[in-house]
């Protein structure tokens, strides 16, 4: 290694990497329900989807946590977020593209995509 | 990419407790079910919480798992990382609350502590640099190498009010400053590793879980001083450190941030591993220099301070591992975020390793100038089984002990020193009404006689003559003439001997002396030990009125010291009885006592 932009290429990779090790109060949360009913309708893939995409994106104030079963069986996979100081959003019947367009358009743009939201497919 | 980590400690005191074994299962359990891809299982170093080891940590919901067995990982591996439901009989109790779980920073252990020294400690995979350059590693380096003359990274270091943490305090930019102005052809950067207090685990944490953090530390000293080659003097009794040590070098080598012209500047610094055979002298400076020459570990005298002449006579400078673990931080935040911790005197944090009678035995890391009474009953836990605090043990056999009438007074050098004990490198030993302070005292001294290198007579036989009268206090022939010479004579080794490890060897004698004389005096006026401990002024006897005769005394008796009938009382034979204390835990109905 002969400069600092050397180090800090690998320093920005890492970075996203070890952020999952951080735990702060205002971190934004997404949780993927990963009960039987949601591993069985597909919420693995969703759930290593969403870890790579943020941890790809560099996003270290965004925990991707697991969970058990939320109760909406029929709606799995679910993933709902959790950001400090707004009102809890819910996804359903989510797949691994879809959860990747929820990290670019609502965790880095903050924009909620309401069409997949729980509130609009139960009509 | 994974989505989970799961932290292990590697750290020695949960390798002992099994730590290794859980992480092969851990590996094996994740690859059975599928998830090699998904998580990955980290070696770390301390977390701190020996008491409660082998600690798994998962994020990233942070769950704390203590007390880890092997058998629980299928538990782990097939509720927690596959159905993401907590394993909640293994977490940390003190995370529980009615309202589900509180976050680690919250518990007691943790709140009031400040991680710099030991931030990356449980947090890193110490055996992957890339780890700790994720962590703002070598960044310092970088920095200074580019941006700082070596003047000003010496004025940070000494604005930031850093003093040496290995016991004796020195401004750590004092002595960077006195090397720097000594020309010389070569010079060199030391690190001293070889922590030899009896309880102490601080440097071998530091060394365990974040080597590169020392790495990087002793380049910026080099570049500051002028020196471009260092050595680490670690003993061969920390394995675990040693090896990481080595993957340390061979990859921060591998990565050119040790050896030739580090970053394109032109700067070249390179370090070796030096190991100790363990003598406790060794830990003082000259004696670590002259060992590293490749001669007997023997003191010399100072002056010449070693940066004037050092290692192989040339200006050298010395810094404890805890040391030059703040030095990063300080580059990277500042001399003003350093200086904003602490107390006038003594700036930014210490890292204590906590034993004896505490309940979280273990390693914190607290600002300095917190008081006692906060790092014993908070932090630590409080003293088990209900007892009442007699005293704490700092700075190791050269330390002395604070009673309980200092329980409130806030731990820095200058305040340890005035109340005749040392900050020392950290060893914090916590005492209990239980503890003889006589016998506290001689424990010490028994280790400095083993320990003396014997090149100096006020140490080599003071020493001795110290342990001999406290010896003979213990076993009830002491006489008040003895307190007198004991006194004196403590003095006459600490005016009188050539290093530090003489000089100091007193002082477990002279703070013993000085607050808890009252101990004393009953050993050699009443013949008797409070606390129970000194064999020789203690009897065990049997109450008649309380004794059944079960004969069980009689038969766990080692020494057939106790004779009695069927259903008749028993008696002790003073005579016989060895004191071992095996039919005052035998005895059903607390029949038998010891005085």
């Amino acid at each position: 290694m002969k400069s600092l932009e050397e180090l800090k290429a690998i320093r920005e990779k890492m970075q996203g990497q070890i952020g999952i090790r951080s735990e702060s109060s205002d971190q934004t949360r997404v949780i993927v329900g990963m009960a039987t009913c949601g591993i069985a309708s597909g919420a693995r893939p969703v759930l290593t989807a969403l870890a790579d995409a943020v941890q790809t994106k560099g996003l270290t104030n965004v925990a991707v946590i697991q969970t058990g079963c939320i109760g909406l069986c029929q709606f799995e996979p679910i993933v709902e977020i959790l950001e400090p100081g707004k009102e809890k959003v819910t996804y359903v019947k989510m797949t691994p593209e879809k959860a990747n367009e929820v990290v670019e358009q609502h965790l880095i743009r903050g924009q909620v995509i309401a069409k997949y939201t729980i509130a609009e497919v139960l009509g | 990419m994974y989505r989970s980590h799961v932290l292990v400690c590697g750290g020695t005191g949960c390798t002992s407790s099994g730590s290794t074994k859980i992480i092969e299962s851990l590996k094996s359990e994740i690859k059975k079910n599928g998830l090699s891809t998904e998580v990955s299982v980290v070696q770390t170093g301390c977390h701190g919480l020996c008491a409660l080891g082998p600690i798994v940590i998962i994020y990233p919901e942070a769950t704390f798992y203590t007390m880890v067995k092997e058998e629980d990982v299928p538990e782990i591996v097939s509720e927690h990382l596959l159905k993401g439901r907590i394993v909640s009989r293994l977490i940390y109790t003190e995370m529980v609350t009615d309202g589900g779980l509180k976050s680690l920073n919250d518990t007691n252990f943790y709140k009031k502590q400040h991680r710099i020294a030991l931030r990356n400690c449980g947090v890193i995979n110490p055996e992957n640099i890339d780890e700790y350059i994720g962590t703002n590693g070598y960044e310092a380096l970088g920095k200074v190498l580019t941006e700082y003359t070596p003047d000003q990274v010496i004025q940070t270091i000494l604005d930031s009010g850093l003093r040496g943490r290995g016991g004796g305090g020195f401004p750590t930019g004092l002595k960077w400053k006195l090397a720097r102005g000594n020309e010389a052809d070569q010079k060199y950067v030391c690190c001293n590793a070889d922590e030899g207090d009896p309880g102490a685990f601080m440097d071998r944490s530091v060394l365990e879980g974040d080597p590169h953090v020392v790495l990087e530390a002793m380049a910026i000293a080099g570049y500051a001083i002028g020196a471009t080659q260092g050595y680490i003097y670690v003993r061969a009794e920390y394995p675990i450190a040693v090896e990481r040590l080595k993957i340390a070098i061979g990859q921060a080598r591998e990565y050119g941030l040790l050896g030739k012209n580090i970053f394109d500047t032109g700067f070249d610094f390179d370090i070796d591993l030096r190991l100790g055979a363990g003598a406790f002298v060794c830990g003082e400076e000259t004696a670590l220099m002259t060992s590293i020459e490749g001669n007997r570990g023997e003191p010399r005298p100072r002056p010449p301070f070693p940066a004037q002449k050092g290692l192989f006579q040339k200006p050298t400078i010395l810094n404890n591992v805890e040391t030059y673990a703040n030095i990063p931080q300080i580059i990277i935040n500042g001399a003003e975020w350093f200086s904003s911790m602490g107390t006038e005197k003594s700036k930014g944090t210490k890292v204590f390793a906590l034993g004896g009678k505490i309940n979280n035995t273990g390693l914190v890391e607290i600002p300095m100038g917190t008081p006692l009474r906060e790092i014993i009953d908070e932090i630590g836990g409080g003293i088990p089984n209900g007892k009442k605090f007699k005293a704490a043990q700092t700075g190791g056999p050269s330390g002395g002990c604070i009673p309980a009438s200092h329980f409130d007074i806030p731990i820095d050098y200058d305040n340890l020193i005035s109340i005749g004990s040392m900050m020392g490198s950290g060893g914090l030993i916590v005492m209990d009404e239980d503890n003889c302070m006589v016998d506290i005292a001689k424990f010490f001294l028994e280790f400095t006689v083993d320990e003396s290198c014997g090149k100096c007579t006020p140490c080599r036989i003071g020493t001795k003559r110290l342990h001999e009268i406290l010896e003979k206090i213990t076993n009830g022939q002491g006489t008040l003439e003895d307190l007198d010479k004991l006194e004196e004579l403590c003095y006459y080794i600490k005016d009188n001997a050539l290093c530090g490890l003489g000089q100091t060897a007193p002082n477990p004698v002279l703070s013993t002396l000085r607050y808890f004389k009252d101990e004393y005096l009953a050993h050699v006026v009443d013949k008797k030990c409070p606390a129970g401990v000194c064999k020789a002024l203690l009897s065990y006897t049997i109450d008649a009125d309380k004794c059944k005769g079960c004969t069980l005394c009689s038969r766990v008796c080692p020494n057939n010291a106790i004779t009695g009938k069927v259903k008749e009382t028993h008696i002790i034979d003073q005579s016989k009885c060895i004191k071992c204390g095996a039919c005052m835990e035998k005895c059903k109905f607390d029949a038998i006592s010891k005085k």
